[in-house]
Protein backbone atom coordinates (compact mmCIF):
# COMPACT_ATOMS: atom_id res chain seq x y z
CA UNK A 1 0.00 0.00 0.00
CA UNK A 2 1.12 3.37 -0.62
CA UNK A 3 1.06 5.95 1.77
CA UNK A 4 -0.16 9.45 0.41
CA UNK A 5 2.71 11.78 1.68
CA UNK A 6 0.16 14.91 1.11
CA UNK A 7 -1.66 13.52 4.55
CA UNK A 8 1.19 14.16 7.01
CA UNK A 9 -0.13 18.10 6.03
CA UNK A 10 -2.83 17.00 7.93
CA UNK A 11 -1.74 18.09 11.15
CA UNK A 12 -0.50 21.47 10.29
CA UNK A 13 -3.25 22.56 8.20
CA UNK A 14 -5.14 21.43 10.95
CA UNK A 15 -3.05 23.30 13.73
CA UNK A 16 -2.76 26.26 11.72
CA UNK A 17 -6.41 27.14 10.68
CA UNK A 18 -6.96 26.68 14.50
CA UNK A 19 -4.50 29.11 15.42
CA UNK A 20 -5.18 31.35 12.73
CA UNK A 21 -8.97 31.59 13.70
CA UNK A 22 -7.56 32.75 17.06
CA UNK A 23 -5.09 34.86 16.16
CA UNK A 24 -8.03 36.00 13.37
CA UNK A 25 -10.48 36.54 16.32
CA UNK A 26 -7.95 39.74 17.86
CA UNK A 27 -7.43 40.45 14.06
CA UNK A 28 -11.00 41.31 13.57
CA UNK A 29 -11.57 43.17 17.02
CA UNK A 30 -8.53 45.55 16.11
CA UNK A 31 -10.13 46.18 12.06
CA UNK A 32 -13.74 46.72 13.58
CA UNK A 33 -11.58 49.05 16.00
CA UNK A 34 -10.28 50.72 13.15
CA UNK A 35 -13.14 50.80 11.07
CA UNK A 36 -15.39 52.47 14.08
CA UNK A 37 -12.19 55.16 14.71
CA UNK A 38 -11.62 52.97 18.18
CA UNK A 39 -8.07 51.57 18.63
CA UNK A 40 -9.58 47.46 19.88
CA UNK A 41 -7.34 44.88 21.64
CA UNK A 42 -3.78 47.03 21.96
CA UNK A 43 -2.62 46.41 25.47
CA UNK A 44 -1.44 42.52 25.39
CA UNK A 45 1.63 42.23 23.46
CA UNK A 46 2.98 43.98 20.98
CA UNK A 47 -0.06 45.51 19.16
CA UNK A 48 -1.96 43.68 21.49
CA UNK A 49 -1.03 40.38 19.65
CA UNK A 50 -1.19 38.43 22.60
CA UNK A 51 -5.29 39.13 23.14
CA UNK A 52 -5.80 35.59 21.07
CA UNK A 53 -3.50 33.98 23.69
CA UNK A 54 -5.00 35.81 27.09
CA UNK A 55 -8.69 34.89 25.44
CA UNK A 56 -7.76 31.21 25.04
CA UNK A 57 -6.33 30.41 28.37
CA UNK A 58 -9.07 32.40 29.77
CA UNK A 59 -11.75 30.33 27.98
CA UNK A 60 -9.41 27.19 28.77
CA UNK A 61 -9.98 28.05 32.44
CA UNK A 62 -13.39 28.93 32.72
CA UNK A 63 -15.87 27.44 34.57
CA UNK A 64 -16.97 24.41 32.04
CA UNK A 65 -20.67 24.87 32.77
CA UNK A 66 -23.18 21.55 31.73
CA UNK A 67 -27.24 23.31 31.71
CA UNK A 68 -28.65 20.60 34.25
CA UNK A 69 -32.50 21.26 31.98
CA UNK A 70 -30.74 20.46 29.05
CA UNK A 71 -29.96 17.45 27.01
CA UNK A 72 -26.76 16.48 27.94
CA UNK A 73 -25.27 14.37 25.74
CA UNK A 74 -26.00 16.35 22.61
CA UNK A 75 -25.36 19.64 24.20
CA UNK A 76 -21.91 18.31 24.93
CA UNK A 77 -21.57 16.89 21.51
CA UNK A 78 -22.43 19.71 19.28
CA UNK A 79 -19.52 22.29 19.17
CA UNK A 80 -17.56 18.92 18.37
CA UNK A 81 -19.95 18.71 15.42
CA UNK A 82 -20.05 21.99 14.48
CA UNK A 83 -15.83 22.35 14.78
CA UNK A 84 -15.02 19.06 13.50
CA UNK A 85 -17.14 19.13 10.26
CA UNK A 86 -15.56 22.44 9.69
CA UNK A 87 -12.11 21.29 10.06
CA UNK A 88 -13.27 18.35 7.73
CA UNK A 89 -13.70 20.50 5.16
CA UNK A 90 -10.27 21.92 5.11
CA UNK A 91 -9.13 18.42 3.62
CA UNK A 92 -10.30 19.66 0.18
CA UNK A 93 -8.46 23.48 0.43
CA UNK A 94 -5.84 23.67 -2.18
CA UNK A 95 -3.21 25.72 -0.68
CA UNK A 96 -0.70 25.33 -3.58
CA UNK A 97 -0.07 23.42 -6.76
CA UNK A 98 0.78 20.34 -4.57
CA UNK A 99 -0.06 21.31 -1.34
CA UNK A 100 -3.26 20.28 -0.38
CA UNK A 101 -4.27 17.11 1.69
CA UNK A 102 -5.94 15.13 -0.75
CA UNK A 103 -7.35 15.96 -3.99
CA UNK A 104 -10.41 14.32 -4.56
CA UNK A 105 -12.81 14.26 -7.22
CA UNK A 106 -15.80 15.22 -5.08
CA UNK A 107 -14.26 17.72 -3.58
CA UNK A 108 -16.99 20.18 -3.92
CA UNK A 109 -19.52 18.13 -2.40
CA UNK A 110 -17.79 16.89 0.28
CA UNK A 111 -16.90 20.81 1.21
CA UNK A 112 -21.20 21.19 0.61
CA UNK A 113 -21.60 17.93 2.96
CA UNK A 114 -19.53 18.96 5.84
CA UNK A 115 -21.27 22.54 5.60
CA UNK A 116 -24.43 20.91 6.13
CA UNK A 117 -23.13 18.87 8.96
CA UNK A 118 -22.24 22.19 10.61
CA UNK A 119 -25.80 22.59 10.65
CA UNK A 120 -26.80 19.92 12.60
CA UNK A 121 -24.61 21.18 15.25
CA UNK A 122 -25.63 24.51 15.67
CA UNK A 123 -29.44 23.01 15.31
CA UNK A 124 -28.54 20.46 18.39
CA UNK A 125 -26.59 23.44 20.27
CA UNK A 126 -29.64 25.21 20.05
CA UNK A 127 -32.22 22.15 20.54
CA UNK A 128 -29.92 20.12 23.37
CA UNK A 129 -30.20 23.94 25.46
CA UNK A 130 -33.35 23.66 26.31
CA UNK A 131 -33.30 27.21 26.45
CA UNK A 132 -36.04 29.45 24.48
CA UNK A 133 -33.21 31.95 23.63
CA UNK A 134 -30.98 29.11 22.13
CA UNK A 135 -33.82 27.27 20.56
CA UNK A 136 -35.17 30.57 18.45
CA UNK A 137 -31.58 30.70 17.20
CA UNK A 138 -31.21 26.69 16.33
CA UNK A 139 -34.25 27.19 14.66
CA UNK A 140 -33.42 29.52 13.01
CA UNK A 141 -29.97 28.21 12.10
CA UNK A 142 -31.96 25.35 10.66
CA UNK A 143 -34.21 27.30 8.23
CA UNK A 144 -31.61 29.41 6.81
CA UNK A 145 -28.51 27.07 6.74
CA UNK A 146 -31.04 24.94 4.70
CA UNK A 147 -32.33 27.64 3.07
CA UNK A 148 -28.64 29.30 1.65
CA UNK A 149 -27.44 25.40 0.99
CA UNK A 150 -29.87 25.36 -1.65
CA UNK A 151 -28.14 27.61 -3.99
CA UNK A 152 -24.99 27.41 -2.29
CA UNK A 153 -24.40 24.23 -4.15
CA UNK A 154 -26.51 25.72 -7.20
CA UNK A 155 -24.14 28.65 -7.72
CA UNK A 156 -21.12 26.11 -7.48
CA UNK A 157 -22.43 24.69 -10.71
CA UNK A 158 -21.98 26.98 -13.07
CA UNK A 159 -18.05 26.92 -12.05
CA UNK A 160 -18.44 23.32 -12.67
CA UNK A 161 -19.56 23.19 -15.81
CA UNK A 162 -16.64 25.38 -16.89
CA UNK A 163 -13.93 23.56 -15.57
CA UNK A 164 -15.62 19.92 -15.94
CA UNK A 165 -14.76 18.44 -12.67
CA UNK A 166 -15.46 18.79 -9.13
CA UNK A 167 -11.73 18.43 -8.06
CA UNK A 168 -10.55 21.89 -6.65
CA UNK A 169 -7.09 21.54 -8.16
CA UNK A 170 -8.50 20.75 -11.75
CA UNK A 171 -11.06 24.22 -10.80
CA UNK A 172 -7.61 26.23 -10.18
CA UNK A 173 -5.93 24.31 -12.90
CA UNK A 174 -8.41 25.17 -15.72
CA UNK A 175 -8.75 29.38 -14.72
CA UNK A 176 -5.17 29.68 -16.03
CA UNK A 177 -6.85 31.57 -18.98
CA UNK A 178 -9.64 33.16 -16.99
CA UNK A 179 -10.61 33.51 -13.11
CA UNK A 180 -13.95 32.18 -13.07
CA UNK A 181 -15.16 35.29 -11.63
CA UNK A 182 -15.74 36.69 -15.24
CA UNK A 183 -17.75 34.11 -17.03
CA UNK A 184 -19.60 33.23 -13.13
CA UNK A 185 -20.24 36.35 -11.43
CA UNK A 186 -23.87 35.52 -10.73
CA UNK A 187 -22.32 32.52 -9.18
CA UNK A 188 -19.84 34.34 -7.00
CA UNK A 189 -22.42 36.66 -5.38
CA UNK A 190 -24.66 34.12 -4.39
CA UNK A 191 -22.02 31.58 -3.47
CA UNK A 192 -20.60 34.85 -1.61
CA UNK A 193 -23.81 35.19 0.55
CA UNK A 194 -24.47 31.99 1.19
CA UNK A 195 -21.46 31.19 2.42
CA UNK A 196 -21.70 34.81 5.00
CA UNK A 197 -24.97 32.76 5.38
CA UNK A 198 -23.52 29.42 5.97
CA UNK A 199 -20.98 30.75 8.57
CA UNK A 200 -23.56 32.72 10.23
CA UNK A 201 -21.20 35.65 10.12
CA UNK A 202 -22.92 39.26 10.17
CA UNK A 203 -25.11 40.47 8.56
CA UNK A 204 -26.58 36.83 8.12
CA UNK A 205 -26.11 36.05 11.86
CA UNK A 206 -29.81 36.04 12.75
CA UNK A 207 -29.40 32.28 14.72
CA UNK A 208 -27.06 34.28 17.03
CA UNK A 209 -28.72 38.01 16.57
CA UNK A 210 -26.92 38.96 20.34
CA UNK A 211 -29.87 41.78 20.26
CA UNK A 212 -33.09 39.94 20.19
CA UNK A 213 -31.63 36.59 20.96
CA UNK A 214 -28.76 36.49 23.76
CA UNK A 215 -26.52 34.75 22.39
CA UNK A 216 -28.74 32.88 19.85
CA UNK A 217 -27.91 28.82 19.52
CA UNK A 218 -25.01 28.92 22.27
CA UNK A 219 -26.83 31.21 24.59
CA UNK A 220 -25.72 28.02 27.46
CA UNK A 221 -22.42 27.28 26.09
CA UNK A 222 -18.87 28.59 28.54
CA UNK A 223 -15.38 27.29 28.42
CA UNK A 224 -13.89 25.65 26.07
CA UNK A 225 -17.06 24.59 24.17
CA UNK A 226 -17.99 28.40 23.79
CA UNK A 227 -14.23 28.37 22.56
CA UNK A 228 -15.06 25.78 20.05
CA UNK A 229 -17.98 27.39 18.54
CA UNK A 230 -16.66 30.64 18.17
CA UNK A 231 -13.41 28.81 16.09
CA UNK A 232 -15.90 26.91 14.43
CA UNK A 233 -17.48 30.66 12.91
CA UNK A 234 -14.65 31.75 12.30
CA UNK A 235 -13.25 28.41 10.45
CA UNK A 236 -16.10 28.54 8.01
CA UNK A 237 -15.26 32.27 7.42
CA UNK A 238 -11.50 31.45 6.12
CA UNK A 239 -12.58 28.34 4.49
CA UNK A 240 -15.69 30.40 2.67
CA UNK A 241 -12.98 33.16 1.90
CA UNK A 242 -10.45 29.80 1.08
CA UNK A 243 -13.03 28.62 -1.45
CA UNK A 244 -14.16 31.76 -3.30
CA UNK A 245 -10.11 32.34 -3.91
CA UNK A 246 -10.18 28.71 -5.18
CA UNK A 247 -13.29 29.16 -7.39
CA UNK A 248 -13.85 32.08 -8.43
CA UNK A 249 -10.51 33.98 -8.58
CA UNK A 250 -7.77 31.24 -9.47
CA UNK A 251 -6.52 29.97 -6.13
CA UNK A 252 -3.22 29.95 -5.69
CA UNK A 253 -2.49 31.29 -10.03
CA UNK A 254 -0.62 34.62 -9.98
CA UNK A 255 -2.47 37.23 -11.02
CA UNK A 256 -1.50 38.03 -15.12
CA UNK A 257 -2.36 41.53 -14.91
CA UNK A 258 0.31 41.96 -12.32
CA UNK A 259 3.68 42.14 -13.83
CA UNK A 260 6.36 39.90 -12.07
CA UNK A 261 3.84 38.43 -10.30
CA UNK A 262 4.77 34.63 -11.21
CA UNK A 263 7.77 35.04 -9.11
CA UNK A 264 6.01 35.01 -5.93
CA UNK A 265 5.34 31.55 -4.66
CA UNK A 266 1.89 30.27 -5.51
CA UNK A 267 1.13 29.73 -1.93
CA UNK A 268 1.33 33.26 -0.88
CA UNK A 269 -1.14 34.02 -3.73
CA UNK A 270 -3.50 32.07 -2.27
CA UNK A 271 -3.10 33.19 0.88
CA UNK A 272 -2.94 37.11 0.12
CA UNK A 273 -6.39 36.55 -1.73
CA UNK A 274 -7.85 35.04 0.99
CA UNK A 275 -6.62 37.56 3.65
CA UNK A 276 -8.51 40.05 0.80
CA UNK A 277 -12.06 38.09 1.50
CA UNK A 278 -11.79 37.58 5.01
CA UNK A 279 -11.02 41.63 5.50
CA UNK A 280 -14.46 41.65 3.07
CA UNK A 281 -16.11 39.43 5.74
CA UNK A 282 -15.30 41.56 8.44
CA UNK A 283 -15.74 45.08 6.42
CA UNK A 284 -19.43 43.45 6.00
CA UNK A 285 -19.45 42.85 10.04
CA UNK A 286 -18.67 46.55 10.52
CA UNK A 287 -20.62 48.10 7.62
CA UNK A 288 -23.97 46.69 7.29
CA UNK A 289 -26.80 45.80 9.87
CA UNK A 290 -28.62 42.35 10.27
CA UNK A 291 -32.32 41.82 7.86
CA UNK A 292 -35.51 41.11 9.59
CA UNK A 293 -35.73 37.62 9.36
CA UNK A 294 -38.62 37.16 7.21
CA UNK A 295 -36.66 39.46 4.02
CA UNK A 296 -33.18 37.17 4.71
CA UNK A 297 -35.61 34.17 3.64
CA UNK A 298 -37.84 35.58 1.21
CA UNK A 299 -34.27 37.11 -0.13
CA UNK A 300 -33.01 33.22 -0.61
CA UNK A 301 -35.86 31.93 -1.81
CA UNK A 302 -37.36 34.40 -3.98
CA UNK A 303 -34.84 36.24 -5.17
CA UNK A 304 -30.93 34.05 -5.35
CA UNK A 305 -32.45 30.65 -5.60
CA UNK A 306 -33.92 32.01 -8.84
CA UNK A 307 -31.08 33.68 -9.68
CA UNK A 308 -28.97 30.60 -9.15
CA UNK A 309 -31.04 28.43 -11.21
CA UNK A 310 -31.14 31.04 -14.01
CA UNK A 311 -27.30 31.23 -14.04
CA UNK A 312 -27.44 27.13 -14.21
CA UNK A 313 -29.39 27.51 -17.27
CA UNK A 314 -27.53 30.10 -19.15
CA UNK A 315 -24.02 28.85 -18.48
CA UNK A 316 -25.12 25.19 -19.16
CA UNK A 317 -26.76 26.66 -22.84
CA UNK A 318 -23.68 28.70 -23.55
CA UNK A 319 -21.44 25.98 -22.66
CA UNK A 320 -23.27 23.21 -24.92
CA UNK A 321 -23.69 26.22 -27.89
CA UNK A 322 -20.14 26.37 -27.55
CA UNK A 323 -19.39 23.04 -28.06
CA UNK A 324 -21.53 22.32 -30.86
CA UNK B 1 -28.01 47.60 -3.17
CA UNK B 2 -26.27 50.89 -3.79
CA UNK B 3 -26.52 51.91 -0.10
CA UNK B 4 -25.07 49.37 0.87
CA UNK B 5 -22.00 49.48 -1.15
CA UNK B 6 -21.76 53.11 -0.15
CA UNK B 7 -21.58 51.97 3.29
CA UNK B 8 -19.12 49.92 3.02
CA UNK B 9 -17.03 52.60 1.30
CA UNK B 10 -17.53 54.88 3.86
CA UNK B 11 -16.88 52.49 6.60
CA UNK B 12 -13.84 51.20 4.07
CA UNK B 13 -12.63 54.96 4.57
CA UNK B 14 -12.56 55.18 8.50
CA UNK B 15 -9.19 52.60 7.92
CA UNK B 16 -7.43 56.06 7.13
CA UNK B 17 -8.92 58.27 9.82
CA UNK B 18 -7.88 59.55 12.84
CA UNK B 19 -8.86 57.35 15.87
CA UNK B 20 -10.77 58.73 18.84
CA UNK B 21 -9.76 56.38 22.08
CA UNK B 22 -7.87 58.47 24.52
CA UNK B 23 -5.58 55.63 25.96
CA UNK B 24 -6.41 56.94 29.29
CA UNK B 25 -3.84 55.74 32.05
CA UNK B 26 -1.26 56.70 29.70
CA UNK B 27 -3.04 59.84 28.15
CA UNK B 28 -5.08 62.13 30.14
CA UNK B 29 -8.28 62.84 28.53
CA UNK B 30 -9.09 66.62 28.26
CA UNK B 31 -11.75 67.86 31.29
CA UNK B 32 -13.28 71.04 30.80
CA UNK B 33 -12.92 74.20 33.57
CA UNK B 34 -16.43 73.40 34.93
CA UNK B 35 -16.02 69.43 34.62
CA UNK B 36 -17.77 68.45 37.39
CA UNK B 37 -15.95 65.77 39.33
CA UNK B 38 -14.19 65.79 42.97
CA UNK B 39 -16.08 68.35 45.06
CA UNK B 40 -14.08 71.27 47.16
CA UNK B 41 -15.23 73.26 49.68
CA UNK B 42 -12.93 76.54 49.07
CA UNK B 43 -11.68 79.93 50.72
CA UNK B 44 -12.34 83.08 50.47
CA UNK B 45 -9.70 85.91 49.18
CA UNK B 46 -8.32 86.27 53.13
CA UNK B 47 -8.02 82.60 53.39
CA UNK B 48 -11.00 81.90 55.79
CA UNK B 49 -13.64 79.29 55.07
CA UNK B 50 -16.28 80.44 52.73
CA UNK B 51 -18.59 77.82 53.75
CA UNK B 52 -21.52 79.61 56.27
CA UNK B 53 -22.87 76.10 56.99
CA UNK B 54 -26.52 77.10 55.25
CA UNK B 55 -27.09 73.68 54.56
CA UNK B 56 -28.66 73.98 51.06
CA UNK B 57 -25.92 71.95 49.26
CA UNK B 58 -27.60 69.22 51.84
CA UNK B 59 -30.28 69.98 50.88
CA UNK B 60 -30.23 70.33 47.07
CA UNK B 61 -28.36 67.06 46.97
CA UNK B 62 -30.49 64.36 45.20
CA UNK B 63 -28.86 61.70 46.89
CA UNK B 64 -28.50 63.23 50.66
CA UNK B 65 -24.56 62.86 50.26
CA UNK B 66 -23.53 65.71 52.19
CA UNK B 67 -23.72 66.27 55.85
CA UNK B 68 -22.41 69.45 58.03
CA UNK B 69 -22.93 70.81 61.15
CA UNK B 70 -23.52 74.64 61.53
CA UNK B 71 -21.28 76.41 64.69
CA UNK B 72 -20.37 79.81 65.18
CA UNK B 73 -16.76 81.15 65.65
CA UNK B 74 -15.96 82.99 69.05
CA UNK B 75 -13.97 85.44 67.94
CA UNK B 76 -16.47 87.22 65.04
CA UNK B 77 -19.70 85.40 65.21
CA UNK B 78 -18.81 83.98 61.57
CA UNK B 79 -20.89 80.65 61.09
CA UNK B 80 -19.38 77.78 60.05
CA UNK B 81 -19.20 74.12 59.44
CA UNK B 82 -18.40 72.30 62.84
CA UNK B 83 -17.80 69.32 60.03
CA UNK B 84 -18.76 68.96 56.99
CA UNK B 85 -18.64 65.49 55.62
CA UNK B 86 -19.67 64.33 51.54
CA UNK B 87 -19.64 60.65 51.14
CA UNK B 88 -18.29 59.84 47.61
CA UNK B 89 -19.61 56.72 47.10
CA UNK B 90 -23.20 58.01 46.86
CA UNK B 91 -22.60 61.72 45.10
CA UNK B 92 -23.54 61.37 41.28
CA UNK B 93 -21.66 64.64 40.92
CA UNK B 94 -24.86 66.61 39.90
CA UNK B 95 -23.21 69.82 40.40
CA UNK B 96 -26.79 70.73 42.52
CA UNK B 97 -24.55 71.29 45.49
CA UNK B 98 -22.52 73.79 43.48
CA UNK B 99 -25.45 75.49 42.55
CA UNK B 100 -27.40 75.88 45.14
CA UNK B 101 -24.69 77.48 47.39
CA UNK B 102 -24.72 80.80 48.25
CA UNK B 103 -21.29 81.56 48.74
CA UNK B 104 -19.47 79.90 46.21
CA UNK B 105 -18.00 77.74 49.30
CA UNK B 106 -18.38 74.52 47.49
CA UNK B 107 -17.14 74.01 44.24
CA UNK B 108 -16.84 70.83 41.64
CA UNK B 109 -13.53 69.95 39.87
CA UNK B 110 -12.31 68.15 36.56
CA UNK B 111 -10.62 65.55 38.72
CA UNK B 112 -12.39 62.53 38.48
CA UNK B 113 -10.41 59.81 39.64
CA UNK B 114 -11.97 58.93 43.05
CA UNK B 115 -10.71 55.16 43.22
CA UNK B 116 -10.39 53.53 46.55
CA UNK B 117 -9.80 50.31 47.31
CA UNK B 118 -11.39 50.66 50.64
CA UNK B 119 -15.30 51.69 51.07
CA UNK B 120 -15.07 54.47 53.98
CA UNK B 121 -12.21 55.77 52.48
CA UNK B 122 -14.60 57.20 49.55
CA UNK B 123 -16.17 59.41 52.89
CA UNK B 124 -14.35 62.76 52.72
CA UNK B 125 -14.49 64.99 55.82
CA UNK B 126 -14.27 68.72 56.32
CA UNK B 127 -9.86 68.26 56.22
CA UNK B 128 -10.07 65.97 52.93
CA UNK B 129 -12.38 68.72 51.43
CA UNK B 130 -11.06 72.36 52.17
CA UNK B 131 -8.32 73.42 49.83
CA UNK B 132 -6.21 76.28 50.15
CA UNK B 133 -7.46 78.56 47.51
CA UNK B 134 -10.57 80.51 46.40
CA UNK B 135 -11.00 78.44 43.32
CA UNK B 136 -13.48 79.64 40.38
CA UNK B 137 -14.37 82.80 41.90
CA UNK B 138 -11.28 84.32 43.52
CA UNK B 139 -12.44 87.98 44.15
CA UNK B 140 -15.15 86.49 46.07
CA UNK B 141 -15.85 86.54 49.51
CA UNK B 142 -19.52 86.11 51.15
CA UNK B 143 -18.94 88.25 54.65
CA UNK B 144 -17.38 91.15 52.22
CA UNK B 145 -20.94 91.81 50.41
CA UNK B 146 -23.16 90.15 53.35
CA UNK B 147 -25.57 92.33 55.22
CA UNK B 148 -24.60 90.08 58.08
CA UNK B 149 -22.74 91.88 61.12
CA UNK B 150 -19.69 90.43 62.19
CA UNK B 151 -16.69 91.23 64.37
CA UNK B 152 -15.01 94.52 62.67
CA UNK B 153 -18.06 94.77 60.12
CA UNK B 154 -20.92 96.54 60.96
CA UNK B 155 -24.24 96.77 59.00
CA UNK B 156 -23.45 99.09 56.14
CA UNK B 157 -20.17 98.73 56.13
CA UNK B 158 -20.17 95.48 53.51
CA UNK B 159 -19.14 96.45 49.83
CA UNK B 160 -21.80 98.17 47.53
CA UNK B 161 -23.89 98.29 50.63
CA UNK B 162 -25.68 101.72 51.67
CA UNK B 163 -25.56 102.54 54.94
CA UNK B 164 -28.91 101.48 56.81
CA UNK B 165 -31.86 104.18 56.62
CA UNK B 166 -32.82 105.91 59.73
CA UNK B 167 -36.90 106.10 59.35
CA UNK B 168 -36.85 108.30 62.70
CA UNK B 169 -35.13 111.26 60.87
CA UNK B 170 -36.59 113.61 58.87
CA UNK B 171 -33.37 114.27 56.90
CA UNK B 172 -33.46 113.47 53.22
Amino acid sequence: MTVDWNYILIIPVAVGALVFALFLVWWERRLLGWWQDRLGPNRVGPFGVLQALADAIKLLMKEDWLPPFGDRAFFIMAPAIVAGSMLMAYVIVPFGPDLYITDSNIAILFFLAMSSLAVYGVLLAGLSSNNKYAMLGGLRAAAQMVTYEVFMGLSLMGVVIHAGSFSLVDIVESQRDMWYIFPQCVGFLIFFMAGLAESHRLPFDLPEAEHELTAGFHTEYSGMKFALIMAAEYLAMVLTSALVVTLFFGGWLAPSFIPGAEYIPPVVWFGAKTLVFIHLFVLLRAAIPRPRYDKLMSLGWKVLLPLSLLNLLVTGGVSLWLQT
Amino acid sequence: MWSQLRTLWTVFQHTFMRNETVQYPDEMPYAAPRYRGRIILTRDPDGEERCVACNLCAVACPVDCIALQKTEREEDGRWYPEFFRINFSRCIMCGMCEEACPTYAIQLTPDFELCEYNRDSMVYEKEHLLINGPGKYPDYSFWGVAGKTIEGKDKGEARNEAPPTDFRSLMP
